[in-house]
């Protein structure tokens, strides 16, 4: 088998007994590797309705096919899959760096972590030595301490370690899992079910080689890449960072802004990508095997949080910016710099901060809930403090730490409607109001709201689209859209470098072919993307997620846009919504409550999965 | 022996260096068929986020690695001065390895015996790591020129206000 290490290591955590199996041939070829791999692994060793914390929850980290070649983004990348303690549905985030390449060299495509052990373990995967280490020593340490700890302790400073922090030990729903203490498989809550399962990292050294089909063809397409890589396609990425969205959005008005109370921000000259570059972009690093950089590592030379380090992008400069009515760079990049100690999501953390401080310039939280701090819109200091109190679990952190849907269910008082989340997934930095195709996009995202599930935002706001107003029709872009991007996740290749796919699906076919040697169509590429796409939502029909849930936050259906300008006045009506979601449905060619079909999983080559949908339908 | 200051090795500018690795990869591919980082002549080492480099061998005046070997197992080649490894003699002690400063040796994970940048001599456009380097961070120079362009680097710093008048645009 070429591009795949063809086997699958399996942890007990609760045995402590591991073992390998070889990897499912038909599995690899239906679902690449990444996330589809890894979601069929978690279907398999699952059962329906499990409880995320549960030791019966596996938890499932996956390369992709590309994982330690040359590949430009695509040497590098792990997916991490379970049940999210957030959306009660799948779960899946993916991270970059060189942690995969070293797992591919290990010789693992997948590893799955069973059960839970006693007390605080590492697992130590060095080639086929696999071992389960004591941890207690690294208990309450943060990713980056415990990496350097792991290195120093097994003496071997190449070894790549993928580690939660404190966030993720106290089940804290939005703590993630971080790789070379700053590359974050970020969303859906995944460290705190790693977490749940006392695995406090996962140190892997791999000696072996990886090789490709068809090397000579393969390296001629790399260079092509590299060439495409310096072109247009990825100039925003290698100049000024996503952060470029800062003032794009605000122009036009889609910036949700102090917890989507508006759409625009007065202060965004202060925190946009200009600025940035400007006054705190140390230096711009790379992945292994990249030949674009992306990483903006920004530094404070002065001030209150001066030697604050982080990587920032636009999303978490929005959510502990303008989502919290905050004009400080430097503030930001403490915030994020905290986010990484305590092992959070930037996002999630950003947004439930702004949340928090809604609740009280409402009155809902007062200043003794807040344990003394004056959380009004626009106090860096607040931002701060809340962002440690959520890694630490601590006073009002208790219930923050449980993201905004269950916060606001503990909180009651109408903080419901100041919670703005999908599925329990906190919203990221577009306008659903007035970014209507997105709309739709983060309605039917199956890990809940998110802008890497479809990218459909792109749309609204290069203006293919009348983002105001939603017609029939207008689903199938976004499923199309959508099967691209599991196809992405599965290989794994970064969504940074989707522009470099100029002929898409026949990029993607091509590249799979010259790494596994298996002959691969445009079309034969794209039913993988759309299959990868049924297989996450029969996994969340079997959870009990449905139409129900494939819906929008609160103020995204009651709240107009307040600010004067090209958004004003816009929301989405509840029959616009449904619209949405029938255009959608029909376009899946799912039922209209949203289960995929058994004609359909037949004609994606899923007749295997057939009795999940069934059993629903009837019921439905 | 081809003099020292004519001596041209492969070295990175640590400012352009964003540690991809993509030296590894091409190295390991061109050498031993395989993409294996532990294979390359050439490794990266990145610190922390902002400190990034790779580093191959510096074609040293009276290589201590050679000083080093037992077994008369290493030779600095006349031509160009590179390391040449008789594959024969070398038992992989690791001597050399630990003579050499810059960590440019290795021990080759299958062969047991060490390995080091022989400048692609079997190349006829040269290092591929070079030809590679997505970010134009690796260059095959002499000792002399290093230190002009490091010369020339630190005079533009000096003078950013100067030349940004000065420049035509």
């Amino acid at each position: 088998m070429y591009g795949y290490a063809g086997r699958v290591l399996h942890v007990d955590l609760t045995t402590g007994k591991t073992r390998t199996e070889p990897l499912n041939e038909d599995y690899a070829k239906k679902y690449i590797g990444g996330i589809g791999l890894g979601m069929r692994l978690w279907l398999d060793y699952s059962k329906a309705g499990v409880d995320p914390f549960s030791p019966e929850n596996p938890l499932v980290l996956a390369t992709g096919p590309t994982s330690g070649s040359v590949w430009p983004t695509g040497g590098n990348g792990h997916a991490f899959v379970s049940k999210s303690p957030q959306s009660y549905g799948i779960a899946e985030a993916k991270s970059h760096g060189s942690f995969g390449t070293e797992l591919k060299r290990a010789g693992y495509d997948a590893v799955v972590f069973h059960g839970r052990a006693e007390k605080p373990v590492y697992v130590w995967i060095d080639d086929d030595s696999v071992q389960i280490l004591d941890a207690s020593h690294l208990w309450g340490k943060s990713p980056a301490e415990t990496e350097d700890m792991i290195k120093e302790e097994l003496g071997d400073y190449y070894i790549r370690v993928a580690a939660i922090g404190p966030a993720g030990e106290k089940l804290v729903r939005i703590a993630c899992i971080i790789n070379e203490k700053s590359r974050a498989a970020g969303r859906c809550g995944l460290g705190a079910v790693m977490g749940s399962k006392n695995l406090k990292a996962i140190a892997v050294r791999g000696t072996k080689d990886v090789m490709v089909a068809k090397p000579d063809e393969f390296l001629e397409f790399v260079k092509e890449f590299h060439e495409r890589m310096k072109g247009p396609a990825t100039k925003k990425y290698r100049t000024l960072g996503t952060p470029e969205n800062v003032l794009v959005h605000n122009a036009l008005h889609c910036m949700p802004t102090r917890n989507y109370n508006n759409a625009h921000f007065e202060a965004a000259e202060k925190v946009s990508g200009e600025y940035l570059n400007e006054r705190y972009v140390a230096k711009i690093i790379g992945c292994s095997s990249c030949a674009m950089r992306c990483e903006h590592v920004c530094v404070v030379n002065e001030g209150p949080y001066k030697g604050a380090m982080a990587r920032v992008e636009y999303e978490p400069l929005w959510a502990m910016g303008p989502y919290c009515g905050i004009d400080r760079l430097d503030a930001i990049i403490k915030g994020s710099e905290l986010c990484n100690y305590y092992g959070i999501d930037s996002i999630s953390a950003g947004v439930i901060v702004g949340f928090a401080m809604d609740c009280f310039e409402n009155g809902i939280l007062t200043v003794k809930d807040m344990d003394g701090i004056e959380a009004r819109f626009g106090n860096h200091e607040a931002m701060v403090k809340l962002i440690e109190k959520i890694g630490k679990r601590e006073g009002i952190g208790d219930i923050l730490a449980e993201g905004v849907k269950f916060a606001a269910e503990k909180i009651g008082k109408g903080a419901e409607k100041l919670a703005q989340h999908i599925k329990g997934v906190e919203v990221t930095g577009y306008d659903l109001r007035c970014l209507k195709t997105a709309a739709l996009g983060f309605a039917v995202s199956f890990r809940g709201a998110d802008h890497n599930r479809h990218g459909a935002y792109a749309f609204d706001v290069k203006g293919k689209f009348n983002r105001l107003t939603y017609e029939k029709g207008r689903a199938k872009a976004v499923k199309d859209i959508e099967d691209v991007y599991t196809v992405i996740d599965s290989l794994i290749i970064c969504k940074f470098s989707r522009g470099t796919y100029y002929k898409e699906f026949e990029d993607l076919a091509k590249l799979y072919t010259l790494v596994t040697g298996w002959e691969t169509t445009p079309e034969e590429m794209r039913l993988k993307g759309e299959r990868i796409n049924n297989l996450a939502r029969v996994i969340n029909v079997r959870e009990g997620l449905g139409r129900k849930d494939d819906t929008l936050p609160w103020k995204v259906m009651n709240v107009p846009i307040p600010d004067e300008g090209p958004s004003k006045g816009a929301y989405v009506t509840k029959e616009e919504l449904e619209l949405m979601l029938d255009d959608y449905y029909e376009v899946r060619g799912w039922t209209k409550d949203g289960i995929p079909t058994p004609e359909k999983l037949k004609a994606l080559g899923m007749d295997d999965l057939i009795p999940i949908v069934e059993a629903k339908i009837r019921k439905a | 022996m081809v003099k020292i200051h004519e001596r041209r090795f492969v070295s990175a500018d640590p400012d352009k260096c964003v540690g991809c690795q993509v030296c590894e990869y091409i190295c390991s591919w061109n050498k031993e068929k395989v993409f294996n980082p532990l294979k390359s002549r050439i490794r990266v080492v990145r610190l922390n986020p902002l400190v990034n480099i790779s580093i191959t061998c510096r074609l040293c005046e009276d290589p201590p690695c050679v000083a080093a070997c037992p077994r008369d197992a290493l030779t600095q080649s006349e031509e160009n001065g590179t390391i040449l490894v008789d594959e024969d003699k070398c038992n992989g002690c690791g001597w050399c390895i630990e003579a050499c400063d810059y960590g440019a040796i290795s021990l080759h994970p299958d062969k047991k015996v060490v390995f080091v940048c022989d400048l692609c001599k079997d190349k006829p456009d040269g290092p591929q790591c070079v030809k590679w380097c997505p970010e134009e961070a690796l260059d095959l120079v002499t000792a002399d020129v290093l230190a002009q362009k490091a010369r020339i680097t630190a005079t533009k710093k000096l003078f950013q206000e100067a030349l940004k008048v000065a420049s035509p645009t």
